[in-house]
């Protein structure tokens, strides 16, 4: 079953790939339309170069940094916001605000108070802060209110509700919104880079492919940040739910 | 400990009254039946006993909020726990595990310690939940018919391990049924009109 699962997976990408391929030779011209097989080429090319991985290594930090700030952040005000009506009604315009701005206006406000270098790390956190912010709430707020009174009447410490009751019902929650986030943290942190063109990040590399007319390049540096984004999802979720699994167990 | 007196309860649900100048007194130590028709307000005067519920005039003396265990109507399991868990999780002093089994196998739970409880059939999660209100520190153990989904013969080993291991604690149980009573050696010591 799980064997024809990834043989099915792996048809389905393969399709896409040849399709893309077949588009190509129909355009016939590397500058608008690169062919799968050259950006791989050039894929491999860069990754053989230390300033590849030097420009995955800035973006990724911040990227990846302001995603876990995020995480946290939103944890920390989901738990409060649970807790403590005024501060759910406080936030709920703040985030819900936060939540339609469109990375262009985060990215060109921040520069005016910002170093570029600092704006994947911060745009990166505000788009994903709402993200988890909601998902952490509304799992909370579904929290079993039988579990919880079963919890008070046999006087369950804190710690022991959190790991019990909290921490499974909430799992669900933010594993749907971790894979979220690293997509958007990484569509908004490359995009901010775009914008303000900090030395040495993807985004950057990005902006300079589209001066050039570098398409391949494009591709490339497009190609490496899903497959970052990809193994870093597969990774954090991997992380998460082992850390969960050793909070369970009581 | 003395016993737990009702005092003219009064509950109601919006227009529905549930209970109507409920006046009792529980002895001590012993086991009592609480009865009546489906609709007659067991479970919420079970509630108000543990706490979940205010009623609206009259008073509880005598239950020790600090001291209470139950079986709920439904099971109230954590899922994902294993069974030995669940029990812990309501009774921490249960490190011992060679204890824990020997308490699991006198339930019929023999083995099922360590299995997820979304795992058990609906007899053994019920067993489990009558465990954890027996494994808990308590002087009051409210059960809100705990022998739901346990066949004839199981309902005997149940009520055997509940024999034993009550120590003299109270127990006010909410049943249909005058046989799972007996099972206890309890009295049906108040039952509920339907209003």
């Amino acid at each position: 079953m799980f064997r024809n699962r990834r043989i099915t997976a792996l048809l389905c990408a393969f399709f896409w790939l040849a399709l893309w391929h077949v588009g190509s030779l129909l355009v016939g011209e590397d500058v608008l339309l690169v062919s799968p097989l050259a950006a791989a080429a050039r894929l491999f090319a860069l990754a053989g170069t230390s300033l590849f991985w030097k420009t995955a290594g800035f973006s990724l930090v911040r990227i990846m940094g302001g995603f876990f700030l995020a995480l946290a952040s939103g944890m920390l005000l989901a738990a409060s916001a649970y807790r403590l009506q005024p501060v759910r009604a406080l936030l709920a315009p703040l985030l819900s605000a936060a939540k339609s701005v469109p990375v262009a206006s985060y990215t060109v406000l921040c520069l005016v108070f910002l170093r570029a270098r600092s704006l994947p790390l911060i745009i990166a956190f505000l788009m994903t802060l709402p993200i988890f912010y909601d998902s952490l709430l509304e799992g909370l707020l579904n929290t079993d209110g039988n579990l919880l009174e079963m919890a008070g009447v046999f006087r369950v410490t804190p710690l022991r509700r959190l790991r019990a009751i909290y921490v499974p019902q909430c799992l669900p929650y933010l594993v749907s919104a971790i894979g979220v986030g690293i997509g958007i943290a990484w569509k908004s942190g490359v995009a901010a880079e775009v914008i303000g063109l900090p030395q040495g990040a993807v985004g950057t590399r990005i902006y300079e492919a589209k001066l050039t007319l570098d398409t391949r390049g494009l591709f490339a540096w497009t190609v490496a940040v899903m497959l970052l984004c990809f193994a870093l999802e597969k990774s954090v979720l991997f992380l998460v739910r082992r850390a969960a699994g050793a909070l369970e167990r009581v | 400990m003395g016993g737990i007196v009702l005092g003219g309860l009064y509950k109601a649900f919006g227009e529905k009254r549930v209970l109507e100048n409920v006046s009792h007194t529980f002895e001590a130590g012993k086991i009592h039946g609480v009865m009546g028709p489906s609709g007659c307000g067991k479970t919420t005067l079970l509630h108000i006993l543990l706490g979940l519920l205010k009623p609206d005039a009259g008073t509880v003396s005598g239950a020790n909020p600090g001291a209470l265990s139950a079986v709920f109507q439904e099971d109230r399991l954590c899922e994902r726990l294993g069974a030995g868990a669940n029990v812990r999780l309501a009774a921490p002093q249960w490190r011992d595990r060679i204890a824990l089994r020997a308490l699991f196998e006198e339930m019929g739970l023999g083995g099922a310690e360590k299995t997820p409880v979304y795992e058990l059939s609906g007899g053994m999660k019920r067993r489990v939940a009558l465990l954890r209100a027996l494994a808990a520190p308590s002087e009051l153990i409210v059960m809100d018919e705990p022998f739901t989904g346990l066949d004839g013969a199981m309902k005997e080993t149940v009520a055997g391990c509940v024999r034993r291991r009550l120590d003299g604690r109270t127990v006010i149980m909410a049943t249909h049924s005058e046989g799972d009573l007996d099972l206890l050696g309890g009295s049906a010591g108040l039952i509920l009109p339907l209003l």
